[in-house]
C-alpha cells in the first residue's frame, strides 16, 4: 500500500484532526468571547467524528430489525453522540448567555480589553 | 416583519405541520428513527419560527414563559419518575419490565414511551427557553 | 397474570439512589420557584445522602464490590453502577461536604444570589451533587462524561450567580476550559471504544491487555489524563480555579472547592490503577515521574501565590492549587503508603477547605470584607468563626493533632520509602509556606484594631457548620480509622487493578 493510499483510506481521520485542531486554535488564540465559543464547538464537532466515522459498515444499513437485511451500522456511537450533541447544545447556550451578560455588565466581549479591567479591579477593591 | 404578508401566510400554514411531523417523529420513535430529543427540536423550531415572524410577544402569548420554566423540569421529573417507578416493581432503577404487571414486552414499550414524553417535554421547553431568554433580552 | 407486590428495599438500590435523589431534589426545585422551600427540599437530599453513602460504605465493607445494572442490562452491555471502597469512600466525602455547606449556607445565600435566582441557585447545586454523586458510583467512561459536564455545567451556573461582574468572566473562563477537558477526556474514551469496542471500566481493564497495537492507547491515556488534570487544577492547568472559586457565592465556593477537584482525582485514580493498572501504562510511560515534577511545582507555585494575594477567598483558591499538588503526588508514588496519603488528604483537605471557606463566608456576610486588611480585628469580634478559621488553618499547615497532619505524614512516610528526601523537602517547604499565608490572617484578624464596633451578627448556622468542620479536622487528627483506615483498604483496592 502507498503511502498516498494509506492518507486516503483514513481521510475521515484526518477531517477529524484538522477540525480538532483547528477548532482548538480558535479557542485559543482569538479574543472574542464568541469566537471563541463557535470555536469550542468546532473541537467539540469533531469528537462526535471521532466517534460516528468508524461507527459506519460499508454495505451497511440503519439499525433496525429487518428480515431483509443482515449488516447493520454499529448504533452505539450514535446513542453516545446524540448525548454528546445535547450537551454541546447546552454549553453553547449557557457560554452564549455569559457573553450576553458580560457584554451588560463590560460593555464588551473583547478579552483584550475585559482583562485589564478586572487587574484594575482586583487591585483597587 | 409585520408587513412581510408572504412569511406571514407561509408561516401560518407550515406551522401545524411542523408540529404534526414533530408529533410523527416522537410517536414513530418506538419503531425506527427518531424519539423524544428530536422531537423536541422540531415541535421547538415550529413556536420559534412563529416567534421569528410575529414577534416574541406572540409566541409567548401562545407559549407563556411560565409554563415553559415549569416544563422543563417536569419533563425530568416523568422521567426520574418512570425510572423510580421501577423500584417499586421490583426492578431497577429504569428498568420497566415489569411496569405492565409482569408483561416484560408491553412494560418495556410503555417504559420507554413515558421516558420519551418526558424527554419531548424537556428539551422543547429548554429549546423555547433558550429563545426567549436571548430573544428577549435588551427589549426590557 | 396476578398482580404482585413489591417491596422496595433501599439497600438494593443505593448506587442508583446516590444520583437520583440530588436529581429529584433539583426537580423539585426547580418546579417550585421558591428560594426558602427550595433550601429545605435541598437540606432533605443533603441530610439523605450521606446515609446513603454510609450505608453503600457498609455494604462493600461486608460483602464486597457491588454493582448495579441501570436499566436491568446487565454489564458489560448496559451502563454498570459499581462501588468499591475507593468510590464509597469519595460518595461519603461528597455527600457529607454538601449536607454540611447546604444546612450552613440559606442566609448567606440569601444575601448574595438575587431573590428571583434563589430557587435556580439550590437546582443548580442539586445538579452538581448528581453529576459528582454520578461521576463516583459510575463504571461506564462514557456514563462519567454525562455526569462530569452535568456537574461542570450546573458549576458555571452556581459560579455565574456571584454578585461580582467579574463572577461572569470567571464563568466563562472555567466553561471554555473546563469543556476542553471534558472534550479531551471524551476523545480518550472515543480511542479506547474504538481500539476494545466495549465502555464498561472492568470490561476495559480486562480487554486492554489483548490489544496489541498499543499506540492509540497510549494517545487515550494521554486524552484522558490531560482532559481530566485540566478538570483537577492540575499545575500548569489551574489557571481557571482561582477566579472560580474567588467570585462564585461562598457557599458555592465552599462547596465546589471542597469537592469538584476531588472527583477528577478520583476519576484520575480509577483510570491510571483500576482500568491501565501498575504493570500497564505506569511503566511504559513517563506518567508518573511527570505527575511527580508538576505535583512538586503547584505544592510550591501554588503556595508562594497564595502569600501574594489579596483576596482571601483567592488565597484559599492557591491553596488548593498546592493541595491538589500533595494528592497527585502521592498518587506518583505508586506504593500503598503514598496512595494512602494522596487518598486521606482528599478527605482531609475537603474538611479543611470547606471550614475554611465557610468561615470566610461568614466573614463576609458580617462585614462584607473580602480582602485580608478589611479583616482587621475579627479576631476580637468574630471570635467562634475565626477560632474555626485558625484550626482549619492549622490543619492547611498539618500542624500533630489535626487531620491534615495525618495524611502528610502518610505522604512522607511514602516518600521515604523510595528514599526520594528531595519530595520530603518539598513537603516541609509548602508546609512552612502555609504558615506564613494563614499566618497573615491570623495576624490582621487578631493582632490589629477592629475596622468597626459593632459587625452584623453572622447567622448561628453558618458559623456552626464552619465550626462542626473545625472539629472534625482535630477528630480526625486524633481517630483515623476512618480517614486513613479506609484510605489504606482503598488504596490497596485501586493497586490490585480491575483486571485480576
Amino acid at each position: 500500500m502507498t503511502l498516498f493510499e494509506e492518507i486516503a483510506q483514513h481521510y475521515n481521520y484526518w477531517v477529524t484532526i484538522l477540525l480538532m485542531v483547528s477548532g482548538l486554535y480558535i479557542v485559543v488564540a482569538k479574543s472574542n468571547m464568541i469566537k471563541r465559543l463557535l470555536g469550542l464547538s468546532v473541537f467539540q464537532t469533531s469528537v462526535y467524528l471521532l466517534y460516528l466515522s468508524p461507527g459506519k459498515i460499508l454495505g451497511g444499513t440503519p439499525p433496525i430489525l429487518a428480515s431483509e437485511y443482515s449488516v447493520y451500522a454499529n448504533p452505539l456511537p450514535h446513542v453516545l453522540i446524540l448525548t454528546a450533541i445535547v450537551v454541546g447544545v447546552a454549553t453553547l447556550a449557557l457560554g452564549l448567555a455569559l457573553a450576553v451578560r458580560i457584554n451588560e455588565a463590560f460593555g464588551s466581549i473583547e478579552e483584550d480589553e475585559i482583562v485589564p479591567v478586572i487587574d484594575r479591579e482586583d487591585h483597587a477593591a | 416583519m409585520r408587513l412581510d404578508t408572504i412569511l406571514r401566510i407561509v408561516a401560518k400554514i407550515f406551522i401545524p405541520f411542523i408540529l404534526m411531523f414533530g408529533l410523527y417523529v416522537q410517536l414513530h420513535g418506538d419503531f425506527g428513527p427518531g424519539g423524544g430529543f428530536q422531537a423536541g427540536v422540531i415541535v421547538a423550531a415550529g413556536i420559534i419560527l412563529y416567534g421569528i415572524i410575529y414577534g416574541i410577544n406572540a409566541a409567548q402569548r401562545a407559549v407563556p414563559p411560565g409554563l415553559v420554566e415549569a416544563m422543563m423540569p417536569l419533563g425530568v421529573a416523568i422521567f426520574a419518575g418512570v425510572g423510580i417507578a421501577g423500584f417499586f416493581t421490583g426492578r431497577n432503577y429504569l428498568d420497566y419490565s415489569n411496569l405492565m404487571h409482569g408483561d416484560m414486552v408491553h412494560g418495556q414499550h410503555w417504559g420507554v414511551f413515558l421516558v420519551e414524553i418526558g424527554v419531548l417535554v424537556t428539551v422543547s421547553s429548554t429549546m423555547l427557553a433558550i429563545f426567549y431568554a436571548f430573544a428577549g433580552r435588551g427589549r426590557e | 397474570m396476578s398482580v404482585e407486590h413489591h417491596a422496595f428495599h433501599v439497600t438494593e438500590h443505593l448506587p442508583a439512589l446516590a444520583a437520583v435523589v440530588p436529581l429529584v431534589g433539583a426537580v423539585l426545585a426547580a418546579l417550585v420557584r421558591n428560594g426558602t422551600i427550595a433550601w429545605l427540599v435541598s437540606l432533605a437530599v443533603g441530610l439523605a445522602l450521606p446515609v446513603i453513602s454510609i450505608l453503600m460504605l457498609w455494604e462493600v465493607q461486608a460483602s464486597g464490590p457491588i454493582s448495579y445494572a441501570l436499566g436491568g442490562w446487565a454489564p458489560p452491555v448496559g451502563i454498570e453502577f459499581r462501588v468499591d471502597l475507593a468510590n464509597a469512600y469519595l460518595a461519603i466525602l461528597v455527600s457529607v461536604m454538601a449536607g454540611v455547606v447546604l444546612a450552613g449556607s440559606p442566609r448567606s445565600i440569601d444575601d448574595e444570589v438575587n431573590p428571583e435566582n434563589r430557587a435556580w441557585y439550590y437546582a443548580a447545586f442539586l445538579l452538581c451533587l448528581c453529576g459528582l454523586m454520578g461521576m463516583i458510583v459510575t463504571g461506564d467512561a462514557f456514563n462519567v462524561f454525562v455526569f462530569m459536564e452535568v456537574s461542570s455545567l450546573a458549576t458555571y451556573i452556581l459560579i455565574a450567580m456571584g454578585r461580582d461582574r467579574r463572577a461572569l468572566v470567571a464563568a466563562y473562563q472555567y466553561l471554555i476550559i473546563g469543556t476542553v477537558g471534558a472534550t479531551f477526556y471524551v476523545i480518550g474514551v472515543g480511542l479506547l471504544l474504538a481500539m476494545t469496542g466495549t465502555l464498561n471500566l472492568v470490561d476495559l481493564a480486562q480487554r486492554l491487555p489483548q490489544i496489541e497495537a498499543t499506540r492509540p492507547l497510549f494517545t487515550a491515556v494521554a486524552f484522558i489524563i490531560v482532559g481530566l488534570g485540566l478538570k483537577l487544577a492540575l499545575f500548569p492547568m489551574h489557571l481557571w480555579l482561582p477566579n472560580a472559586y474567588a467570585y462564585a457565592p461562598s457557599s458555592a465556593s465552599a462547596f465546589v472547592a471542597s469537592t469538584a477537584t476531588k472527583v477528577a482525582v478520583y476519576l484520575l485514580l480509577r483510570f491510571t490503577f483500576s482500568v491501565y493498572g501498575v504493570d500497564f501504562v505506569l511503566p511504559e510511560t513517563p506518567a508518573a515521574t511527570l505527575f511527580m515534577i508538576l505535583a512538586s511545582v503547584a505544592m510550591i507555585s501554588g503556595s508562594l501565590s497564595a502569600i501574594f494575594q489579596t483576596n482571601v477567598k483567592r488565597m484559599l483558591a492557591y491553596s488548593s492549587v498546592s493541595q491538589i499538588g500533595y494528592i497527585i503526588l502521592g498518587i506518583a508514588m505508586i506504593s500503598e503508603t503514598g496512595l494512602t496519603g494522596g487518598i486521606s488528604h482528599m478527605f482531609n483537605h475537603a474538611l479543611i477547605k470547606g471550614a475554611l471557606f465557610i468561615a470566610v463566608a461568614a466573614v463576609i456576610f458580617a462585614t462584607g470584607a473580602v480582602r485580608i486588611d478589611d479583616m482587621a480585628g475579627l479576631g476580637r469580634t468574630m471570635p467562634v468563626t475565626m477560632g474555626a478559621f485558625v484550626i482549619a488553618g492549622l490543619g492547611l499547615i498539618g500542624v500533630p493533632g489535626t487531620a491534615g497532619f495525618i495524611s502528610k505524614w502518610y505522604l512522607i512516610q511514602g516518600a521515604a520509602e523510595q528514599g526520594m528526601w528531595w519530595i520530603v523537602a518539598v513537603i516541609v517547604v509548602s508546609s512552612l509556606m502555609a504558615v506564613f499565608y494563614i499566618g497573615r490572617v491570623v495576624e490582621v484578624a487578631w493582632f490589629r484594631a477592629p475596622l468597626s464596633d459593632a459587625p452584623r451578627r453572622a447567622p448561628p448556622e453558618l458559623v456552626l457548620a464552619a465550626v462542626a468542620l473545625a472539629v472534625a479536622v482535630v477528630i480526625f487528627g486524633f481517630f483515623t480509622e476512618f480517614s486513613a483506615g479506609v484510605a489504606s483498604d482503598a488504596a490497596r483496592v485501586l493497586l490490585e487493578g480491575y483486571a485480576r
